[in-house]
C-alpha cells in the first residue's frame, strides 16, 4: 500500500474518489503522477453491498446534516435530504444506474440554442461536443458502455417490455435497452449481468462499472496512488502567493492532518465541492476560494426530474433485473413548439417493496396509496429526466446555524423550479402517462422528484472567469493549481444522465494537468 | 420510568402465505412503554393509515412494536404516544378502536398534520413494508443475490405483451 509523506508537496491530491475523482485518480497515476485521494467513507466491496434497500442506503448513502430551502418539492418531502449521494469509496457510482449517453452537440450551446430564457442563466459551454468526442470514447471503452466498443445491449426485462409496448402504441422511434455501463458480456476482469436488480444499492456481481473496483484498484497497482479513506477535508490552505499548498482533513480518529499538494482537485459532488471552496475562505479570499465571480454555488442544477407508475392488470415484476433497463430518447431532442426549452428522457425504473412505499408519494396515504401497493406486482415504472435551467438564485450556501460534525457550517441547498422546468415536467408526465396507458395502464402516479442524485453545476465552466468558476479544463480562473473534477463544472445540465460526461472531463482534465505539471505551469 | 403493561396477541390464518415464515401461527408482542389500550389505539390507526384488507394483523403490530421499543428509549417519544393516542380517543367520542370505521377515518383526519400523526405515519413506511412477512405477503422477492439473480429466475417471463424485437432487446449474452 503506497504512502505519501504529509508533507511531501509534489503530490496531486483528489478529494473524492466518485465518476470525477475516481478517474482523474487512475488516469493521473497511469502517467507516474503521485497522487492522494481522500475519501470521506469508508471501503465497501461488492462482497460487503446487501440487497436491502434501507441497510444499504445506511451503508452507502451521504447522511451528514444538510438543509433546504426554496420551492421544490424535495425541500418539503426530504427538508434534510436534498441528495441522495454516496460517502463511500466509489462515490455516486456504486448507486448510480449506469446510463451512459453522450451530451448532444446543441446541448453544449443551451444559450445560443435555447436563447435567452427570462430567469435562467444560460449559458454555452466554452467546450463543443467535437472537442469532447474522442474522450467520450475513451470514456466509453473503459465504462465498457454498451451499444458502443462493439458491445451488445442489456436483454431487456419485464419493466423494459412495458416500456417498449407502449413506446410503440406511441410512435416513438428510438426505445432500447440503452447504453448502459453494465457488463453484458465479460469484459475487463468484470463478469457480465446477472439481472440482479439492486442497482442502486451497489452491484454485487461487479457487472456495473465503479470506480470502486475499476479505476482505484487499476490507480493502486500503479504504486502511485495512495487512498486514504475516512478522511473528510474541511479546508484547501493557500500561500500568499494565492496558490493552494494543501488540504486540511479530519481522519478516522478525528484528528486534524494537513497533507501538502503541489496540485488540489476538489471532486466532492456539487453540493460538497462548492461547500469546501465556501469553508475555505481566508482574509486573501473572503468570499470563499476560487470565487472572484461570485459564482461558487449558484446555478445550482438536479434535473428536472419525476417519475411515472402505472398499475396494470396482469404481473410486470418491475423490480427484477437492472433498474435502468431501457430508455425513450424521443423526447430528448431540442422542440421549443412543446412549450419548453431542452428535452427529457424517459428510462426505466423500479425500487423494491420498502423504497416504493417510501417515494410512491411522500407523505401519503389512504386508499390512493394502498392501492398501488397492494398491486406491487403489477405495476411498471418510469423515471423522467430531463435539462433544467440554471438560475443564479439556486445555489448552496453555507448555513448560518447548522453545523457539522466537525463544528463546520452545513451545506443549505437552496432551489426553485424555473417556469421551464414545470413545462417539461408537466409534459414528461403526461406522455409516460399516455404511454402506459397505450398497453391497458389501469391506474398511474405522478411521483414526485426524489432527492436529487445529479447534482450539477455550483462551479460552472466558462471562458469568461467574470461568468464561471473554472475555465475548459476545470482549473479555476482564480488559482491555478485548484481544479474542480466532477458536475459541479457543469455550464448546463442537458437531459443526459451527467456520470459519463463526468467521466469524460476527468479523461481530459487528465492530460491538461500532467502536460501543466511537466511543463512546470503548475 | 414508565411501564407498559400490555402483550398484544393474535394469530396468523392458516391460509396466510406468512403463516410458513412465523416459527409459530400465534404471535404475542409484549409492550414495554405503551399499555395495551395504547398498543391497540396505534394498531387501528395504522390499520385507517395504511388500509390492506388482507395484510394480517402481524405486520400491523411491527408499527406498534417499533413505536413501544422507541418509547421505552425516549420519554418524549412516550408521552407523544401517549397523549396522541388519547386525542385519537377524544376525537373519536370515546374508544377509537370501537368506533365504527367512519368514525375512526373522521378521527384520524382531525388530527391529521400533528406530531403524533405524523410520527405514526411516518413510522408506518419502515415498519409495515420493510419486512419479510410484508415482502411475501405484496410478492416482492427480496434479495435476490443469494439466488443467482433473476436472469434465469424470470427478469423477463412476461408473456402478455409483444416481445421487443433483437435490435432494442438483444438476447442475454
Amino acid at each position: 500500500m503506497t504512502r505519501f509523506d504529509l508533507n511531501d508537496d509534489s503530490v496531486v491530491v483528489i478529494v473524492g474518489s466518485g465518476a470525477g475523482g475516481g478517474t482523474l485518480a487512475n488516469e493521473l497515476t497511469q502517467k507516474g503522477v503521485k497522487v492522494v485521494l481522500l475519501e470521506a467513507g469508508k471501503r465497501q466491496s461488492s462482497a460487503a453491498f446487501v440487497n436491502d434497500e434501507w441497510a444499504s442506503f445506511g451503508q452507502l448513502a451521504w447522511l451528514d446534516k444538510r438543509t433546504t430551502s426554496g420551492s421544490w418539492q424535495v425541500a418539503k418531502d426530504f427538508p434534510n435530504l436534498p441528495a441522495w449521494v454516496c460517502k463511500t469509496v466509489g462515490g455516486t457510482t456504486t448507486h448510480w444506474a449506469g446510463a451512459s449517453l453522450r451530451f448532444q452537440e446543441h446541448e453544449f450551446r443551451a444559450r445560443s440554442t435555447y436563447g435567452g430564457v427570462q430567469g435562467a442563466n444560460l449559458l454555452d459551454w466554452p467546450l463543443t461536443l467535437a472537442e469532447m468526442e474522442p474522450f467520450y470514447a475513451r470514456a466509453e471503452s473503459k465504462m465498457g458502455v454498451t451499444r458502443t466498443n462493439g458491445i451488445p445491449g442489456l436483454p431487456g426485462n419485464n419493466n423494459f417490455k412495458v416500456m417498449y409496448a407502449g413506446a410503440q402504441k406511441l410512435g416513438y422511434k428510438e426505445c432500447h435497452t440503452g447504453r448502459m455501463a453494465i457488463n453484458s458480456r465479460p469484459r475487463d476482469g468484470r463478469t457480465s449481468c446477472l439481472q440482479l436488480g439492486f442497482c442502486f444499492q451497489g452491484c454485487k456481481s461487479g457487472a456495473k462499472w465503479s470506480t470502486l473496483y475499476t479505476e482505484i484498484p487499476k490507480a493502486e497497482a500503479t504504486g502511485k496512488l495512495d487512498l486514504r479513506t475516512e478522511s473528510h477535508v474541511l479546508s484547501i490552505e493557500h500561500n500568499g502567493a494565492g496558490k493552494v499548498t494543501g488540504v486540511v482533513y479530519a481522519d478516522a480518529g478525528g484528528a486534524h492532518q494537513l497533507q501538502k499538494a503541489r496540485v488540489v482537485a476538489v471532486a466532492g459532488n456539487s453540493i460538497e465541492t462548492p461547500r469546501l471552496l465556501l469553508n475555505s475562505s481566508s482574509s486573501t479570499f473572503p468570499d470563499g476560494l476560487a470565487n472572484s465571480s461570485g459564482m461558487v454555488g449558484r446555478n445550482y442544477m438536479r434535473h428536472m426530474t419525476g417519475s411515472v407508475y402505472a398499475i396494470f392488470e396482469k404481473p410486470v415484476h418491475m423490480y427484477r433485473g437492472t433498474t435502468m433497463a431501457g430508455i425513450v430518447m424521443d423526447e430528448a431532442r431540442f422542440e421549443p413548439k412543446r412549450g419548453f426549452a431542452g428535452g427529457y428522457e424517459m428510462e426505466t425504473i423500479s425500487l423494491g417493496l420498502p423504497f416504493f412505499a417510501a417515494f410512491l408519494k411522500p407523505g401519503a396515504w389512504g386508499t390512493d396509496f394502498t392501492h398501488f401497493m397492494d398491486n406491487y406486482t403489477r405495476i411498471a415504472g418510469m423515471w423522467l429526466v430531463g435539462e433544467d435551467m440554471p438560475r443564479d438564485t439556486n445555489r448552496v450556501t453555507l448555513s448560518a446555524d447548522v453545523k457539522d460534525q466537525y463544528g463546520l457550517p452545513v451545506p443549505n441547498v437552496h432551489y426553485d423550479d424555473h417556469p421551464n422546468d414545470v413545462a417539461m415536467r408537466g409534459h414528461a408526465f403526461r406522455q409516460g402517462e399516455r404511454l402506459y396507458q397505450a398497453v391497458g395502464a389501469t391506474k398511474t402516479m405522478r411521483t414526485p422528484p426524489y432527492p436529487s442524485t445529479h447534482n450539477l453545476g455550483t462551479c460552472r465552466m466558462s471562458d469568461d472567469p467574470k461568468l464561471g468558476v473554472v475555465n475548459k479544463h476545470g482549473q479555476t480562473h482564480d488559482i491555478a493549481n485548484l481544479f474542480v473534477s466532477d458536475g459541479s463544472q457543469f455550464t448546463t445540465s442537458a437531459a443526459e444522465n451527467p456520470t459519463m460526461t463526468i467521466v469524460t472531463l476527468a479523461i481530459r482534465q487528465s492530460e491538461y494537468i500532467a502536460e501543466a505539471m511537466s511543463k512546470q505551469e503548475v | 420510568m414508565l411501564q407498559g403493561t400490555g402483550v398484544l396477541m393474535g394469530t396468523l390464518a392458516a391460509s396466510s402465505v406468512l403463516a410458513n415464515l412465523a416459527p409459530s401461527r400465534a404471535w404475542a408482542l409484549p409492550l414495554h412503554a405503551l399499555s395495551q389500550a395504547e398498543g391497540e389505539t396505534i394498531l387501528q390507526f395504522g390499520r385507517v393509515l395504511y388500509p390492506h384488507k388482507t395484510l394480517p394483523t402481524a405486520v400491523y403490530a411491527l408499527l406498534v412494536k417499533d413505536l413501544d421499543a422507541e418509547a421505552a428509549r425516549d420519554a418524549s417519544v412516550a408521552t407523544l404516544l401517549r397523549e396522541g393516542s388519547a386525542s385519537l380517543d377524544a376525537a373519536s367520542g370515546g374508544k377509537f378502536t370501537s368506533a365504527s370505521s367512519a368514525k375512526r377515518l373522521a378521527a384520524v383526519k382531525h388530527i391529521e398534520g400533528t406530531p403524533y400523526f405524523s410520527k405514526v405515519r411516518s413510522t408506518c413506511i419502515t415498519s409495515l413494508y420493510n419486512n419479510e412477512m410484508a415482502f411475501a405477503h405484496f410478492g416482492y422477492e427480496g434479495p435476490s443475490w443469494p439466488k443467482g439473480g433473476y436472469l434465469h429466475r424470470g427478469f423477463d417471463d412476461l408473456t402478455w405483451l409483444p416481445k421487443p424485437p433483437a435490435s432494442a432487446s438483444p438476447p442475454a449474452g
